[in-house]
């Protein structure tokens, strides 16, 4: 069997036993800064548009659903099944399809769609990451397939970092079978070096942060 | 009573660029220093451990331990062996203990010439006199196992009537590597034709380091393509009035 | 030095076109590198890269553990975990597989190690469809090219290149514009990836107490890979794991850094497992294939066995002289560079490519940027000693072991070292301070010749240092 001929050259290698103990690893290394919630919001922003990315600040649902409509314009969107997207108003706007549930339906919505919209888990303000967990509330594609990405996002979901997130959420394994950090647009600079945006994944994204929502 | 330290001049220096170490004793002796040559000093083995041929390197490391033995200070005007002198021969003795205790006990005594200088001398204006304008390459075992950077460049500051330019991408390897530039010579070639390229853009008329063998390949490309470039060890330029 | 290798060498050399791609392709890395862990902007750089170390040398060394550990978390979360030896028993278990499922065809992101066990040639082999979907690698697989960089694959290729083969191999009009070319290359492979029945990618890291594994990546094509088709394998080497999700808040930040100088790639993806109850989309089915394929030989040298922490930054590439010189494609593995030159002898026995641990000046830049801290020229020097062993028991490079051993023998007696140094001397012509083009009589010697074959020879000075000594 494979598995015991690998492990057995492994242990040989290393001059272990089967089923021996093993010390400590080096202790987890996380350092949490102190950032209060303003800063956190304007790092976000700034770090998303740094990436070429385009950020609004919505003081309230409304605004953020005017927002999205201006984007919108007269194109087609897959919304993801986020409460906080339905709760703005953003799944009943004009053009916008959302509630699907079978993998194949969903994936011809995302792969005809001109937009896809979804909230976000967490976001990452040093980084401008948003942190995405594959559920019912968000599918994998829609984040992925349009060629244009917006997310809705309460201010209250902006993390200082990577340093925070896996302080609370040191086992994505246990809530979720994909866990996606978005930074930025797609992009690639294979030929020649030369920079293109919107290789495979979305080439325009929108960060939204809702000020002072009090969703979860 | 003056303070006494020996050197050790590598073989390089000895053979093809005495004016280094008769320029490196001047500056040592300017400092207050009493300066000794111990004369049963050869090599310090690199170039057989470079090569892989180990027991020969230790073989001319023991000897090189021996005429060492008692000495304070050891100043040598070479990042790369002092690097060898003080790192590697650890790795000559892993299998006999006493040359492996007499490594580490010579480590922390062996000086490259300009940490001497600064570090132990203390001094940063040694007094020196130059006019030209020179540019400043960091020979790689200097730099990256003695932190020698900023060093170098503080004495050089100092010096009158120098103006030293930065070139691009100083800290690129001159493609010397010991043996690896007769073995691979036309790897090294390349490297040497590219460090010179960025000496030329910055309208220096001298190259300084701190290492001969570096010199050495510098100038050996400069001269092959007819640049009108020289060169000079750090030794030099600051035993210059 | 073998004469293959100076074959491929010499002609990159000659390749003006190419050694100015090779060289600003890696200064661009170089500099965002730098930016990236600058101070302000990195603040406890280097106390990560010794925390990286340190964890990768806890998990290497205590590897049958972790390797246990993953499995058994890989399986609780409804995946599978296939252990591979070699090349053959991973084309082998796809190809089983494709066939108990019906799939014709599959979709792959970049990864090296399926470079290494050579998957799509395997796969082609038996008509299965295998189609890389990284923009660089799926214009190398339609040129039959190997990566020429571990992050910049094509960084060889000049959109003229790209255009003629796209016009040859899809029957496109000839396009030149790097914008349209890589629409072109996006619509042909969106088809693909929603018509997939199997996806197959590497993993940059495989996280033990998580039964997880770790992706980054900046097109979307390694997300699409792995989220698409119904089937997912990952196939990664025993020694890409670390013990804990949360070390990962050390890795990443090293990561995205000495690779391109991103803080984070635009994608990174932490999977475990097929789709969960409720979840929408995502694979059905969901493997880990872990490679064997040497690392296990490698890893029973305590000394050498910090080979195995490369996390596959290419850090290492950028920096190197060496590579900035010759290329990716001078080496003769996959993997090349720094990290190319001490893995693959270890792999492939030191006689695979003699010239390999020798082709360096030992400068150490790839060790001052390596993210884990390998002591890259530390092992090459390890490597040379035991090359030079081996040629000892070959009875190979007789003269130049002879001649180390004069030389040896010479430096440990003072008054012949003087002697010879005299006699050299004599022979030499006389001064006038010129630098030689050509070698001294008598000292028409291969390492003389091969020295000024490139550059001009010192005089030999009028006085040693000794004699000048004496006579102050």
């Amino acid at each position: 069997m494979s598995r015991e001929h690998i492990l057995h050259k492994v242990r040989t290698a290393l001059g272990r036993e089967a089923g021996q103990a093993i010390g400590d690893p080096p202790p987890v290394r996380l350092r949490v800064p102190e950032v209060d919630a303003e800063p956190r919001v304007a790092a976000m922003l700034r770090a998303v548009e740094a990436l070429a990315g385009k950020t609004h600040r919505a003081a309230t649902a409304e605004e953020a659903r005017a927002y999205v409509a201006a984007v919108l314009g007269e194109r087609s969107a897959v919304a993801s099944n986020a409460p906080f997207l339905r709760e703005c108003g953003i799944t009943d706007l004009p053009g916008v399809v959302t509630g699907f549930t079978d993998a194949m339906e969903l994936r011809a919505q995302c792969a005809a769609a001109d937009v896809g919209i979804t909230s976000a888990d967490y976001a990452l303000a040093d980084t401008g990451s948003l942190a995405m967990l594959s559920s019912p509330a968000e599918a994998r594609l829609v984040s992925l397939l349009p060629p244009v990405h917006i997310a809705v996002v309460p201010a209250s979901r902006i993390l200082s970092g990577l340093d925070e997130l896996f302080t609370v959420l040191p086992h994505p394994a246990e809530q979720t079978s994909s866990m996606v950090l978005i930074t930025g647009p797609s992009r690639t600079a294979d030929i020649e070096q030369i920079l293109v945006r919107g290789v495979h994944g979305p080439g325009e994204i929108h960060v939204v942060v809702v000020a002072s929502y009090a969703s979860a | 009573m003056a303070a006494r330290v020996s050197i050790f001049v590598t073989c390089i220096v000895d053979q093809l660029f005495p004016q280094v170490g008769m320029a490196m004793a001047d500056v040592l002796e300017r400092l207050g220093y009493r300066v000794d040559f111990p004369e049963d000093q050869t090599c310090c083995g690199q170039p057989a451990f470079n090569t892989g041929y180990r027991a020969e390197a230790a073989r001319v490391a023991r000897h090189f331990l021996k005429v060492f033995r008692d000495q304070e200070y050891i100043v040598v005007p070479s990042g790369s062996c002092t690097s060898m002198i003080a790192h590697h021969f650890q790795d000559l003795f892993q299998d006999d203990a006493d040359a492996l205790a007499a490594a580490r006990e010579m480590a922390p005594r062996v000086w490259e010439f300009s940490r001497f200088v600064l570090e132990v001398a203390g001094v940063e204006d040694v007094g020196a006199r130059l006019e030209d304008i020179v540019t400043y390459h960091d020979s790689c075992h200097a730099l990256r196992e003695f932190g020698i950077k900023d060093g170098p460049r503080r004495l050089l500051a100092k010096v009158d009537g120098l103006e030293l330019r930065e070139m691009d991408a100083a800290e690129e390897c001159c493609g010397f590597g010991g043996t690896f530039s007769v073995k691979l010579p036309e790897i090294s070639g390349g490297m040497a034709r590219t460090k010179i390229d960025s000496i030329v853009r910055t309208g220096a008329r001298t190259v300084v380091s701190v290492d001969s063998s570096c010199l050495m390949q510098i100038q050996g490309a400069l001269s092959r393509a007819g640049i009108a470039v020289r060169t000079l060890h750090l030794a030099e330029v600051l035993a210059s009035r | 030095m073998s004469a293959a290798f100076d074959e491929k060498v010499h002609k990159t050399l000659a390749d003006a076109n190419l050694q100015l791609a090779i060289y600003r392709a890696t200064g661009r890395l170089i500099d965002h590198r730098k930016h990236a862990v600058a101070g302000a902007a990195l603040p406890d750089y280097q106390a990560l890269r010794t925390q990286a170390h340190a964890l990768k040398r806890h998990t290497i060394e205590h590897l049958d553990h972790y390797l246990e550990q993953f499995e058994r978390n890989v399986t609780a979360r409804g995946g599978k975990v296939v252990w591979c030896q070699d090349a053959t028993q991973v084309a082998d278990f796809v190809l089983d597989l494709a066939k108990k499922r019906g799939a014709r065809l599959i979709v792959k992101s970049k990864s090296m190690t399926t470079e290494e066990v050579d998957l799509n040639e395997r796969l082609e082999h038996h008509h299965l469809e295998s189609v890389e979907t990284d923009l660089g690698e799926y214009i190398l697989q339609l040129a039959h090219q190997r990566p020429y960089h571990i992050v910049a694959p094509a960084l060889h290729l000049t959109r003229y290149d790209v255009g003629d083969l796209f016009a040859r191999t899809l029957g496109v009009a000839n396009e030149t514009v790097v914008e349209k070319q890589t629409l072109i290359a996006r619509a042909v492979l969106r088809e693909k990836f929603l018509a997939a029945d199997m996806g197959i990618s590497g993993a940059n890291f495989l996280v033990a107490d998580s039964g997880a594994i770790v992706l980054v990546e900046n097109e979307g094509n390694a997300r699409l890979t792995t989220s698409a088709p119904r089937i997912h394998i990952a196939v990664a080497g025993i020694e890409k794991l670390i013990p804990r999700a949360q070390d990962l808040a050390t890795f990443l930040k090293l990561l995205g850094r000495s690779a391109t100088g991103q803080s984070l790639t635009v994608y990174t993806s932490f999977l475990s497992g097929p789709r969960r109850a409720g979840e929408i989309d995502g694979p059905e089915e969901f493997y880990v294939v872990l490679l064997d394929n040497g690392r296990t030989k490698l890893l029973a040298d305590a000394e050498k066995r910090q080979s195995l922490y490369c996390i596959r930054c290419g850090a290492c590439l950028n920096h190197c002289p060496v590579y900035r010189k010759i290329g990716g494609h001078s080496f003769p593995w996959v993997y090349s560079g720094p990290i190319g030159a001490i893995i693959t002898p270890q792999f492939m026995g030191i006689k695979h490519e003699p010239s390999l641990p020798f082709a360096s000046s030992l400068c150490g830049a790839c060790a001052e940027v390596c993210p884990v801290k390998i002591d890259i020229p530390k092992v090459l020097l390890d490597l040379r000693a035991e090359a030079k062993q081996q040629e000892l028991r070959d009875g190979a490079n007789r003269l130049e072991r002879l001649a180390f051993k004069v030389w040896a023998w010479v430096m440990s007696h003072p008054r012949i070292y003087e002697g010879a140094a005299l006699v050299a001397a004599g022979l030499a012509p006389q001064s006038n301070g010129g630098w030689l083009r050509q070698a001294p009589p008598l000292m028409n010697v291969a390492p003389v010749r091969a020295w000024l074959s490139q550059r001009d020879l010192p005089p030999a000075p009028n006085k040693s240092f000794r004699q000048l000594w004496r006579r102050r």
